[in-house]
Formats: structure tokens, sequence, C-alpha cells
């Protein structure tokens, strides 16, 4: 399953998602049960409460600079393609990378000269990184126990949060014996059991297999709903990025791209790359009435009636090919292209055109027959301005 | 001239070959010669079997098999003995508690310098045994830069006693403790470490909670290959601990000793020691080599 396709059921499901994620009333909920156990949350009185960071990493060719804020409750998403430098700004945060500039504050407490083992951060790591000499409840109980609990009180809150996480059955087990969905809520459960102002999640479910993640993505999102400070979590997947997460800010070569709500995102592209992510066709032109001017390129025809600098949007299914230019098609919108790339793309086909505007079209494998496509042909692809969205850039 | 019982010549190869040998040919195990061995390899190949394994089969064809009771009972033999075992596993012990901290230094600590003092490190590996001696002498003899100040101070006398059996051997022996836990140190992922720190571990406990276990089988390894290593010390313990009977006098040196006066305990003694090494190599089969 590719990308856009996971984007195209996200956003069908989000609007369901976030209508049962809309009972926040649930924050706090871990609060509220109190889990003993020290907690560094020296909160100065009137300090503003949450996430406010400004990561600078400088690495020779590699600079991450990446304003980010977000309050008590929030779910951050940090989305991006390989490379970019989430899983930098991740560790800068939790302490593992020093910062070259720029600060970090949580809850007012100035973070960004103090140790990692010292700042009230929790980290669930990519391939969770339990440790694998100790069960599942001691895994959990290392963090109270370096808090300074004793060994039968980090074990009690260890359990409580086993417990929890629906674990109780698995607290002997080492985490070789434990599935990738389990392991996944150990370290989970290990990191929240340090009561922390700031939970970082590195990838998530990339070490998941498709079937377990289905399954673990709606439990992590209903346990980071109930956690009462601020997530941020890192991932490439824009499904896992617009279930789990509230905001999502898009990183790219380590500078933030885009920055909004999930639903704000895929509809408003402002990257090729955040485009192809969610499966769109994204121009960016000078707008004309109801003409967009691409750049580069030829006219595109739109409803929205706007001026100056836009984008336009449409998806891949919105393309009609034609293998002899139309005469009767109502489409205000014709380009010759030529066909660069054809593959299979769930039970469709997805061609990649070159021409006066390079766009992707999907097709059904039937009409691709008929059409007698095949790398080098020359189609007539229409797309009808109804099916376009501008949007100012 | 080469110690008598010369251990293998890096640790690290021999420690990989101990844990990491049979995991990577499982599997890919060519089944008899039937891809053709080429003749100008399996004849040196062959060559070289024998002549590692001659000397072992000659040895217990020349073992005196009706004396050797008397032999081995015999209360010199066994002084030797005790005092060869206590030895080695105190230069094991010291090896470790010293060793396992500068093997960690080295792999995770970047410092100006490293391989320089990796160098060093590995240096008694290579040296000459009774060079060692030498030089333990002019640093803690009587008269050496320090040892004249133990002596003067504290009145404490190394050379030529059995505490100076046990640095002799913990000499030689710890380098080969120090590669090899470095090596596991490098193979192992340090990130696990830096989960221990964000759940609030300092740096000293998550070495003790989280990589002191995870690199166990590595430090046993290596303990045991300095152990075996110390136990067949003879250059450096010679020279700088003398060979005194009952204090300094350890099992190689009984037998050297011995086969200018006594062949058959020699062989005898000789046998003990083969004995002891296969019973290493096997006790470190059985450990890492099936379990793994």
């Amino acid at each position: 399953m590719t990308h856009t396709e996971k984007t195209q059921k996200a956003q069908k499901t989000q609007n369901t998602e976030k209508a049962e994620k809309g009972e926040k009333g649930e924050k706090g909920a871990y609060e509220a049960t109190g889990v003993p156990g020290p907690g560094p949350s020296e909160v100065p009185a009137g300090a503003p409460a949450g996430l406010d960071a400004h990561l600078v990493v400088d690495r020779g060719s590699f600079r991450l600079d990446v304003a980010l804020t977000a309050a008590p409750g929030d779910v951050v998403a940090l989305l991006g393609p390989n490379g970019a430098g989430k899983t930098t700004a991740l560790r800068a945060l939790a302490g593992l990378t020093p910062l070259n500039g720029g600060h970090l504050r949580l809850d007012g407490a100035a973070l960004e000269r103090t140790a990692p083992e010292s700042r009230p951060v929790g980290v669930v790591f990519q391939n969770y990184l339990l440790f694998p000499h100790l069960t599942a409840l001691d895994n959990v109980a290392f963090g109270p126990r370096c808090h300074g609990a004793t060994k039968a009180e980090a074990r009690a809150q260890a359990a409580e949060w086993l417990e929890r996480m629906g674990l109780a059955e698995h607290a002997g087990a080492k985490p070789r014996r434990l599935s990738g969905g389990q392991a996944q809520r150990v370290a989970l459960a290990r990191a929240l059991a340090t009561n922390p102002r700031l939970l970082l999640l590195d990838e998530p479910l990339a070490a998941l297999d498709a079937r377990t993640r289905l399954e673990v993505r709606t439990q992590l999102r209903r346990h980071l709903a109930e956690f009462e400070a601020v997530a941020v979590l890192v991932t490439h997947d824009p499904l896992d990025a617009m279930v789990l997460a509230d905001r999502l800010v898009v990183i790219e070569d380590g500078r933030v791209v885009q920055e909004g709500t999930p639903a704000d995102i895929a509809r408003h592209p402002r990257t090729d790359y955040i485009a192809h992510l969610v499966g769109l066709n994204l121009y960016k032109g000078r707008a004309e009435d109801h003409t967009v001017h691409v750049d580069d390129g030829p006219a595109i025809t739109t409803t929205e009636d706007l001026t100056g600098p836009v984008f336009v949007a449409f998806p891949p299914s919105a393309v009609t090919l034609h293998r002899d230019r139309p005469t009767g098609s109502s489409a205000r919108n014709l380009w010759q292209c030529e066909v660069a790339g054809l593959e299979t793309h769930g039970d469709q086909i997805r061609a990649a055109l070159t021409g006066e505007l390079p766009l992707a079209a999907d097709l059904t494998t039937v009409a691709a027959a008929e059409l007698d496509l095949h790398p080098g042909a020359i189609v007539w692809a229409t797309v009808k301005a109804a099916q376009t969205h501008a949007y100012p850039a | 001239m080469s110690s008598p019982t010369d251990a293998p010549d890096t640790p690290a190869a021999a420690a990989d070959t101990l844990r990491g040998g049979p995991r990577r040919g499982r599997g890919r195990v060519r089944k008899g010669f039937g891809r053709g061995v080429p003749l100008p390899l399996l004849v040196p190949a062959l060559l070289g079997l024998a002549f590692l394994v001659l000397p072992l089969i000659a040895l217990l064809v020349r073992t005196p098999w009706h004396s050797l009771p008397d032999q081995l009972t015999s209360p010199e033999v066994w002084q030797a003995l005790k005092l060869s075992l206590l030895c080695a596993t105190a230069a094991t012990a010291v090896s470790l508690v010293i060793g396992v901290p500068l093997a960690w230094l080295l792999a995770r600590v970047e410092f100006p310098g490293r391989g320089l003092v990796r160098a060093l490190v590995t240096l008694p590996l290579v040296l000459p045994p009774v060079v060692g001696g030498v030089a333990l002498l002019m640093a803690l003899g009587r008269n050496g830069i320090v040892g004249q100040w133990l002596d003067a101070w504290f009145g404490i006398t190394l050379p030529f006693t059995t505490t100076g059996v046990v640095i002799a051997e913990a000499f030689v022996a710890m380098p080969f403790l120090v590669i090899s836990v470095e090596g596991t140190l490098r193979a192992a992922d340090p990130r696990y470490e830096e989960a221990a720190a964000t759940l609030g571990a300092s740096r000293f406990t998550a070495f003790r909670r989280v990589t002191l276990p995870l690199i166990a089988p590595g430090i046993a390894a290596g303990a045991v290959l300095a152990w075996a290593r110390a136990l067949g010390e003879f250059g450096a313990t010679i020279t700088f601990a003398g060979n005194f009977p009952g204090r300094t006098q350890t099992m190689p040196l009984a037998v050297y000793l011995a086969l200018q006066s006594d062949p058959e305990a020699a062989i005898a003694l000789s046998l003990v020691l083969l004995a002891v090494s296969v019973a290493v190599l096997a006790g470190l089969r059985d450990r890492w080599m099936t379990a793994s």
C-alpha cells in the first residue's frame, strides 16, 4: 500500500476519528489516577505550560533549524522524508543530541543545558529498545527506580502501568517473547512511568507489520489522547501522523515547510513532498480570476476566483486520459502528455506523465489496456475545473 | 623464545571464533569436499592441522601412564597447581576490576589520543613476556620508580612474592580481556544506554544496570581467555617473581624445571595443564557455542 492510498483512507477515517478524539474531557485521566513517584516538574508560577522550543543543530553539511511549540495535551507529529532531520529534532528534545543554538523550554523551565537523565522527558524509541535482559515489568520499573523509588515501589508502579496497557499477564516476559504490539505498549508504559512532561515517540509504528499496525495505532491514539502533557511523534507515514496527531509539522531538509491540522495539510499541500504524500498533483502559479498560470507551464482553469500567487491541486483520479484529442469533452483543462512510467497502485494503474504539465493520473487496468498505454505513448489528459482546488500560496 | 604455553594470538579473533563462529556458519555448511578443494590449499591446510595436533598427540603417547597417579599426587605438583589456579584467578579478577572500565573508556568515550591509548593497551599482547617482566621490575621492583616508594612508605615489596606473580600474570593477560570486552562493547547497541538515560539513569547506572548485563557474555569470554593466558604465563612471572616453590613457582615454571631433572614429572604436569585447557575450551563451547 502506498502513501497516497493510505492518505486517502486517512482523510476518510479522519473525521470519525477526530470526532471520537474530541471528547478530550478524558485528558488528565492518568493524572487523576495519580501514579505516585517523583516527577521533576518544578513549574515556576505563571510560566507558560507546555513546550516552547527552537532547535538548532549544526552537523557540517546538515543544519536543523526548527521551531516547535505545543500546549499540554497536544499531540504534534513531525512528518518528513528520510534525512529531513525529524529524528535529530527528537534527539535534541531528549537531550541526546546537543543544541548548537536556539532554546528549549518545557513548562517554563529552560532545559537546553540539562542532561538527558534529568529532563522530564520520556522517549519511545524506534524498535523500542526494551532492555533485553529485563522482564517487561522490570523494563517499566527501570525509570521509577532511577528516580529514587525502592525496588518494591517501582515494581508496584510498573505493574499498574502494565495493567493499564492490558499487559498484566506479560509482566514476567522478556522482551524477545513479546509480540511487536506488546513490545510497543511496554515501551510506552516504560516512557510514561517516569511521569514525563514531554513524551517523544520515534516512528512508533514503523517496526510493526501491517496487520498489527492498525490495532496498535488505534490503541496508541487512545493512550496519547489520555496523556495530559505534550507528546511529539516523528513519522514518515502520513497516515500515522494524521491519525495520531492534532497538529502536523512537516520538515524538509532541516526546516519546517508547513504546519497545521491534518485536514488542512491534506487539503492544502504547499510542497511537492506533501502533495506526493497526500496523493495530489500540485502546481504553483499566479491566479487571474478563474485561471491559474502555472510557473513555466500552461494555464489551469479553476472554480475559485483568486488573484496573486496560488497553489493548484487535484487528485490523480480527477485526470481522464484519451488516446486522441477529445472533441466533445466538457473539461476545461486539456493537455497533451507523454507517458513516462506506469506502476500498479492498489487495484489501479498510476501513470506518470510528462509534457507541458507533468502530472500523475489514475486509471483502471482495463482503461490502461484500451488506451494501449506504454512509456513513450502520447495521450491527452483532461481535468474538470470543478475537481481542481486553488488556494493562496 | 616464546612462552611454553602460547595462548591464541589475538583474543578478539579467538573470542569471535568462540562466540560467533557457529552462528555464522549455520545453514551454509558445505558437505564434505564435494565442491573440490584446490590441492595447493588442501595440502598446506592438512599440514597445518597436523602441525598443531601432532605435539599434543606426542604428549599423550609419551605420558608415563603407570607412574602418573604417583606423579600427580605428589605435594610439589599440588602446590604448583594450587598456586597456579589461585594466581590466575586473582590476576583475572584484577583484570576485570580495572580492565572492564578501561575497555568502556576506549569504546564509549572520545578523547584525544584514544588511538595511542588503545595501542599502549595492546602492547603487552605482543611484547615478549620476559620484557614485560623486566619492565615490571623497573616499575615495581625494590628500586623501581614506583616500587622504591612502596618499599619506603609502606614496606611493601612486590617482586619475588605471590602478589608479584599475580601482577605479572595480570600485566600479560589483561590486554586479552580489554580487547575482547571493547570489541563486545563496540558491537553492543549504544542506544540502550541512551534509552536508560532518558529514563533517568546516570551514565554509571546505565553502565551497571544495562550495559554490563548486555555484554556479560563478552566479558565472560574475555575473562576465560585472560585466565587461560595467566595460567600459562611463564616469562614475565619468572622474571618478576622468580621461581620459589610454594610461593612463586606456578605450573609452567614447575614444568620447565622438571624437564631438566625429571622429564616424566614434566610430562605429567604438562598433561594437567592440557587437561585444564581442554576443560576451559569445553566449558566455553557449552556456554557460548551451543547456546547461541
